[in-house]
Formats: structure tokens, sequence, C-alpha cells
């Protein structure tokens, strides 16, 4: 393929001449300001439906360990095989045509948030499940230990097994904040200016497709090792010495 | 393992890059020739089950024919779907060797690929609920437009943002389809596009008189067929056969087959008569760039 030309980030968007020092005066833009702008959008999305998959999962994790409590396990176990057994794209699908075609309230909800929901709700089956595990990978004795001191259900949920269990998660959740990147972009699909969408178009208009898309790709690398970095800080950060083995560095 | 990766994408990339540079030679060897179709153009689309339709499809079965006679056998035609991201590298790496969707003849399209000579013009125009009492671009201040990624609508909708001082939210959708679900469901006041695909979209929607094609044309875009870069022969050869076309006006007589008459799957009429631009392409072929229809 012929040589590269990385200039083609300078070019201004409409009348696609070469702006100097790359950023151009608004209202005009260059590919890169659009690039950026974009990935504003993909990091929007991300740690927004993040935030989501962490309250919901974590709620919906517990609830499928609560003992003597049949029906909220039961409904813990419904959520986490509904989000995870339709394909991601299909739920976004549902979240932005047909939920507002059926509750005429939610047609004025921005697309944005619809995504965040729906990328954050697929993800929280994830984290639930995880969470689950962490749990019951835990002693059955401790469990008991809190009861015998008199801790009320909440109390030794709070105090003794998810301190614990959520430090045992910490390498899977490091995998699902960094895939919920990845997952971000099928905001593309339901018109999401993110990444994705940016690589399509601005590939399409300045036909230099290996540029854009090499581009992205560092911006996605980027984000993906900045997410791991903040988990392994924070898995370190937390660790009780002794209770989980010191060898593995929480990467991938 | 990051590195490892971007060697192998670029090593990908430079796979790509290689490709065969005498497409008659290549076709007469294999016996087969691949064209290149697309899902749901008005000038190219699928009936399913593998069934490639449409104006421009039809038009390259015929041209197919012409370089059957030349290289002396009969070809057998595969048909590849590709999409408007992936045409260009598709033809690019020989995978494709003809393409004939709707695909628009410009400047910068020009250095990676060559055109044939226009067989079709198509008009950008703008695409309405019937009672949104929307009649032209300047009535889309404050609106939301809807437009397809990966098409030059997107930048023709930029500069006449910008050069009508008019102010409106785009919203993207993945493909034709997508775009008009956009404004069906109400989520676009508008959608800007190619005029023959409005057409086709509005004729498959579930009530075409909710809908309307309004306003100024928006830009002009001599649609053509692709083949690859630097092999004068073929090009010559898919010239000669759309000039005949025209000439023994087969062409014609084709495009009001796929224009004017009911056709498949809804059994509608698109009603899309020749414009002006259209026959002047036909009556003088030539393989003009878009930017030279900007000029007049």
């Amino acid at each position: 393929m012929s040589s590269w030309d990385w200039a083609v980030y300078c070019r201004d968007t409409v009348s696609g001449e070469q702006v100097a020092g790359c950023f151009a005066a608004a209202p005009d833009q260059t590919y890169l300001q659009w690039m950026l702008h974009a990935w504003g959008w993909t990091v929007t999305v991300s740690l927004g439906a993040l935030l989501v998959a962490l309250v919901f999962g974590s709620v919906v994790g517990v609830l499928r360990t609560l003992p003597n409590k049949p029906w909220l396990v039961r409904l813990g176990d419904a959520w986490v095989e509904l989000f995870r057994n339709i394909p991601l794209l299909v739920q976004i699908f549902i979240w932005y045509y047909v939920v507002p075609a059926i509750f005429p309230v939610t047609q004025n909800v921005p697309p944005t948030l619809l995504v965040v929901v729906g990328l954050g709700l697929f993800t929280s089956a994830r984290i639930a499940e995880q969470l689950r595990s962490g749990i019951q990978a835990l002693p059955r004795g401790q469990r008991y230990a809190g009861m015998a001191l008199g801790l009320t259900t909440p109390q030794y949920y709070r105090f003794v097994l998810l301190p614990m269990a959520y430090r045992i998660i910490m390498p899977p959740l490091t995998s699902e904040s960094m895939n919920i990147f990845k997952n971000s972009a099928v905001a593309f699909t339901v018109s999401i200016p993110e990444l994705t969408q940016f690589y399509y178009q601005a590939g399409e208009e300045t036909a230099r497709q290996v540029e854009i898309y090499l581009g992205v790709l560092a911006l996605y690398i980027l984000s993906a090792l900045v997410v791991n970095r903040v988990m392994v800080v924070i898995e370190r950060r937390l660790r009780v010495p002794g209770f989980i083995a010191t060898g593995g560095a929480g990467g991938h | 393992m990051k590195k490892t990766l971007l060697v192998f994408a670029l090593t990908a990339f430079a796979v790509v890059g290689a490709h065969a540079d005498d497409t008659l030679a290549k076709i007469k060897a294999s016996g087969s020739i691949s064209l290149g179709v697309r899902d749901s153009s008005a000038l190219s689309y699928t009936l399913g089950n593998d069934k490639y339709v449409g104006f421009h499809t039809e038009m390259a079965e015929r041209i197919i024919g012409d370089l059957s006679k030349q290289v002396g056998k009969k070809l057998d035609i595969k048909y590849t779907l590709v999409t408007s991201q992936n045409r260009i590298p598709l033809v690019q790496n020989g995978t494709v060797d003809l393409e004939c969707g709707s695909t628009t003849n410009n400047a910068a399209r020009q250095k990676d690929v060559d055109f044939a000579y226009t067989t079709y013009v198509e008009v950008v125009r703008i695409a309405v609920r019937a009672n949104s009492g929307i009649k032209s671009i300047k009535d889309l201040n404050g609106r939301t437009v809807a437009t397809t990624t990966g098409t030059t609508s997107v930048q023709t909708l930029r500069k006449n943002e910008r050069a009508q001082g008019i102010d409106f939210k785009e919203v993207y959708g993945k493909d034709h389809a997508d775009s008009f679900l956009l404004l069906e469901s109400g989520r676009a006041d508008a959608f800007v596009m190619d005029g023959s695909i409005l057409a086709a979209n509005i004729s498959r929607a579930k009530n075409p008189a909710d809908f309307k094609i309004v306003g100024e044309e928006l830009s002009v875009e001599p649609i053509a067929c692709m083949v690859r870069k630097d092999d004068p022969a073929f090009l010559k050869a898919v010239d000669d056969s759309i000039a005949r076309q025209i000439k023994d006006g087969s062409l014609p007589k084709l495009y009001h087959k796929w224009f004017e008459e009911p056709i498949p799957p809804a059994n509608r009429s698109l009603n899309m008569p020749a414009t002006d631009a259209t026959k002047a392409a036909w009556a003088n072929p030539n393989n003009k760039p878009m930017e030279d229809y900007a000029k007049k």
C-alpha cells in the first residue's frame, strides 16, 4: 500500500485542507479533534456503563447468595440468565427501539442514557455471577462466624463477606472493566458518535482507512491499558497479606 | 503482546496491498469473475437466499456477458456482498474484480481505484415524514437529521450546515435501513441521502404515503462501476460493454424496468424517471468525478 499519510489527522473536516497546528478554531474541526471528541463519547459511555454494572451487579450478586430467601435468589438467577443469554447487540436494539415503542414516556430519554443502561445491565449480569462465585469461594465458617457474633444479614455481608469477596474477584473485575470499553463499540449501532463510528466515517471521507484505523486502535489500547493499571493499583492497595496469593499482578 | 498484534495487523494490511495486475487474464484462467454487489442499495440489493438484483447488478451481468465473449469462455459469476467500508479494499486486494453497487466516483477514490463510465447520476435529497412541514434544508434548523455512516452524504450535510448558517443535530445510522428506522421511529426529523435510496426505502415502508422527498438537490454524484486501478485493458472492456448497452438502447430499457415498473420484493414501483443528469451521462459516456459536477 502507498506510503503513510499521518497528516490526514490535521485536515479540516469540511474543506479537507491542512490546518496549521492540527487544531482548528470553532466551528471548524480537524479529524484529530473529531477523533478526540469521539473518544470522549467512548469513555463517557464506558464509565457510565461500568458504574451501572457495578451497582446492579453487586446487588444481584448478593441476592443470589442470600440464605433462606428462595424468591430473591430466583429473582437474581432470572436477572443473570436474562441479561447474559441475550446477545448484547439485540439488547441495545431492544432498549433503543422496542422499549420506547412500548413505553412512550421513554421516547425522550437521551440515546446515550439508554446505551449506558443497556451496556451496564448486560455487564451487571456478568459481575453478579463473579461476585456470587467470590462469596461462595469463602469458607462457609465466615458466614456462621458473623451470625454467631450477632450481626444481622446486612451487617455480616457488609463487614465479613463482601470485603473478602471483592478482593477475590478483582482479577475478573479488571477483565470486565476492560471489556466494557471494547463492548462500548456497540453504541455505534444506535447512532452514538463514538470511536468506531469515527473510524467508519472518517476512513471513508479521507480514503486513509489504515491511518484512521491505527489511530482508533491506539486510543482503544490506551483506554483499556489505563483501566488495567488503575485496577492493578486498587488491587495492590486492598491486598490483605496472607489472604490471597501475592504472585499475580492482575494483568492480562 | 500488543507489539505482536500491531505487527500482525500491519502484515495483514501489507498483504491487502498486494494485487494482481491483469484482471482479464485472471478471469480467463479461473473461468469466473467476482462481482461486488450491495444488500440494500436502490441500484443493487438482495432478495435473500444469495439472490442479488437491481439496475446495476443486471447491468453488470450483461457486462460480464460481453466479457465472456471477449475471453472466449462462459464466465461464472461469483456474487460478493460488499459494504461502504470494505468495497474499496476488496477491489484493491483482488477479492472483487468488478463492483457495481452505488459507489460515487470522486477524486479521493480515484486515487485508489478506477471507475468505468458513469451509468447513473445520483442527487442527494431530504426525506421527511409527510406531516412534518419541512420543505427545504432551511427548515431543518434546530431539527435532528439522520444520515448513514460511511457515505458521502455526511460530508454533504456538514458542508451545507456550514454554508447556510443553520444548526441541526446529526445522528448516524449504521446502514440505510437503520437511518430510515430513525426517521420512521421519530428519532430523526429528516433523512438526507441519495434520492434513489430514499425512494427505495420509502417504497418498502409500511405506509409509503407517510413519507415524502423534499427540498433542493444538495449534491450531485456520478455513480459508476469500480475496477482495480491501473488495469486499462479490463477498464476498456467494461467501458466498451457499457457504451454498447447505451448505444443499442438496452441500458435505458433496463433503467425503465428497475425504476419505473413494480420491482421485487414489495412489487412496488420507485416512480423515478431518469433525470436529465443521468440522460446526459448516457449521451456522453465519461468517468468524470463528482468534483467536476459541482463546478457547473
